[in-house]
């Protein structure tokens, strides 16, 4: 797949991407020394490619309302089909106006929250009281993901950061491992994307926001139907939840589940 | 060719079982004694429970060379940071330690590790780090390939704050069970109890009596 530059033969052109071959966008060929080792490391697949997700969260929702938003996300951790981990928290409080809800690899998951928490405690040296918002955080990790995916070794991840800004105005946005990122009343990850999504979306009054109390029982229902459709989830969530009054997470529930239906079922 | 979250590749079992348990006082870890080649035991009485500092300890599954590799380096620089301290390591610093290697090398390792150890602050702790390098905290903890068939057994029987001999009894008999079922575990099962006072090994050994030298059937072959 590489194009091999005979010495001999001129370049199609000089410093642009050549046809099949990893462009470095930095412009120009910069020599393999100069990037970092963990993209030159020989690996199974060499250092073009990157091992799929190992340990593995399912998916998270995220629903603004009219004073804030909510973030549910169950707390377990997969190993391909094993459910592995069944005690992990995946909605965390990032400061008091910004929650972020991980999805995918969560080694990945943690290695970013690691960068966004030393984020804050630079924040906090500032000493103004001056908190990150969260359409910036959205806007950092979109640039981020998407660096990590042209060097073709993404951060396997797929993410809701939702919160309030100054003025209390709630927002909510879902960045992906491409850092493609978009902003809606309605975001999720996984399953959710496909489950929750339209469930939430048929309940949207045409003219105003939702009430927490909407909000908090379309979570419910949510949770519900991803605990009986999706294979990699377990009955037991968190919910974060961030307004102007407040920013902390909650939990763990329990899912409201009901199989007395079953027993009517007989035969194929 | 867009890379998308691969759910259905279970990743690859790391022959071996290991195991690790808080218990009232300190931690109790057990490992078997197999090291396999593909279908060839290459050591038998192999000893996964490495010592990191003298009250935390890690057990290793996966590649050999890579866990001993990794264990190594952490031990150097714990044994620097408890020089340059003069205070005892913490748990949690080898195993954030054991992490950084875990995630920054993903590609290229086959570790699955648990650290297991007692100090000052926070008394008895089990960390586990699967393949990937992700690190969380549990009071019981179980790995490598064999363990696969021990998440039943564990389930069951665990309880949380044991006391040390039935916590002991508990690790032993899940590895066992393990290397019943598990091609890739076997030999002898090693315990380890790390407490305040440091480490106690024990050994137990899986012929019928529990002996450890069980003489063969006597000749066949009638003497006439």
């Amino acid at each position: 797949m590489l194009n091999n530059y005979n010495s001999l033969a001129q370049p199609l052109w000089q410093n642009g991407p050549a046809p099949g071959a990893f462009y470095n966008f930095t412009g120009g060929q910069t020599p393999v020394q100069q990037l970092p080792r963990e993209l030159t490391t020989v690996g199974p697949y060499g250092t073009q490619h990157s091992t799929a997700a190992i340990t593995t969260g399912s998916s998270v929702l995220g629903i603004r309302y009219d004073a804030g938003v909510m973030l549910a996300a169950d707390t377990l951790v997969s190993y391909g089909s094993l459910a592995r981990y069944q005690n992990i928290e995946r909605v965390f409080k990032i400061n008091k106006n910004i929650l972020l809800g991980g999805s995918g690899d969560f080694a990945d998951i943690q290695s970013i929250k690691r960068n966004i928490d030393q984020k804050m405690i630079e924040d906090q040296c500032y000493d103004d009281n001056i908190e990150m918002k969260p359409k910036s955080l959205a806007s950092w990790m979109t640039r981020v993901l998407y660096n990590r995916r042209s060097r073709m070794n993404p951060l396997y991840i797929d993410v809701v950061v939702g919160g309030v800004d100054n003025e209390g105005t709630p927002y909510l946005a879902n960045v992906d491992l491409r850092g493609r990122s978009h902003e809606d009343y309605v975001v999720a990850t996984g399953f959710a994307r496909h489950l929750a999504i339209p469930l939430v979306r048929e309940k949207k009054p045409k003219d105003r926001d939702f009430t927490a109390v909407e909000a908090s029982e379309l979570i419910r229902t949510c949770m519900e139907v991803l605990y009986y459709r999706d294979t990699r989830n377990i009955s037991q969530f968190t919910v974060g939840v961030c307004s102007a009054k407040g920013c902390d997470v909650e939990g763990p529930f329990q899912v409201n589940e009901n199989w007395t239906f079953a027993e009517t079922i007989k035969g194929y | 060719m867009l890379p998308d979250f691969d759910l259905t590749d279970t990743p690859v079992s790391t022959g071996t079982t290991i195991m690790a348990v808080e218990f009232d006082g300190g931690v109790v870890i057990g490992a078997d004694s197999r090291t396999s080649s593909g279908a060839y035991v290459a050591n038998r009485v192999t000893d996964k429970l490495t010592r990191i500092t003298d009250k935390v300890y890690c057990c290793r599954s996966g590649s050999a060379a890579d866990t001993q590799a990794i264990a190594d380096i952490v031990a150097y620089s714990l044994n620097y940071h408890e020089n340059q301290t003069n205070k005892e390591a913490l748990v949690f610093e080898a195993a954030s330690e054991f992490r950084n290697y875990c995630y920054s090398y993903r590609e290229s390792l086959l570790a699955g590790i648990i650290v297991a150890g007692w100090d000052e602050q926070r008394g008895g702790q089990v960390y586990s780090i699967p393949l990937g390098g992700m690190l969380t905290r549990e009071s019981c903890t179980i790995g490598g390939s064999g363990s696969s068939f021990i998440y039943g057994f564990v389930r069951e029987h665990y309880r949380p704050n044991m006391q040390l001999e039935e916590c002991v009894s508990f690790v032993k008999k899940a590895v066992q069970h393990a290397i019943y079922h598990d091609g890739s575990s076997g030999g002898v099962v090693r315990i380890g109890i790390i407490t305040k006072d440091g480490i106690e090994r024990r050994i137990f050994y899986n012929t019928e009596s529990g002996a450890s030298a069980v003489s063969s059937t006597p000749s066949f072959i009638s003497s006439e």
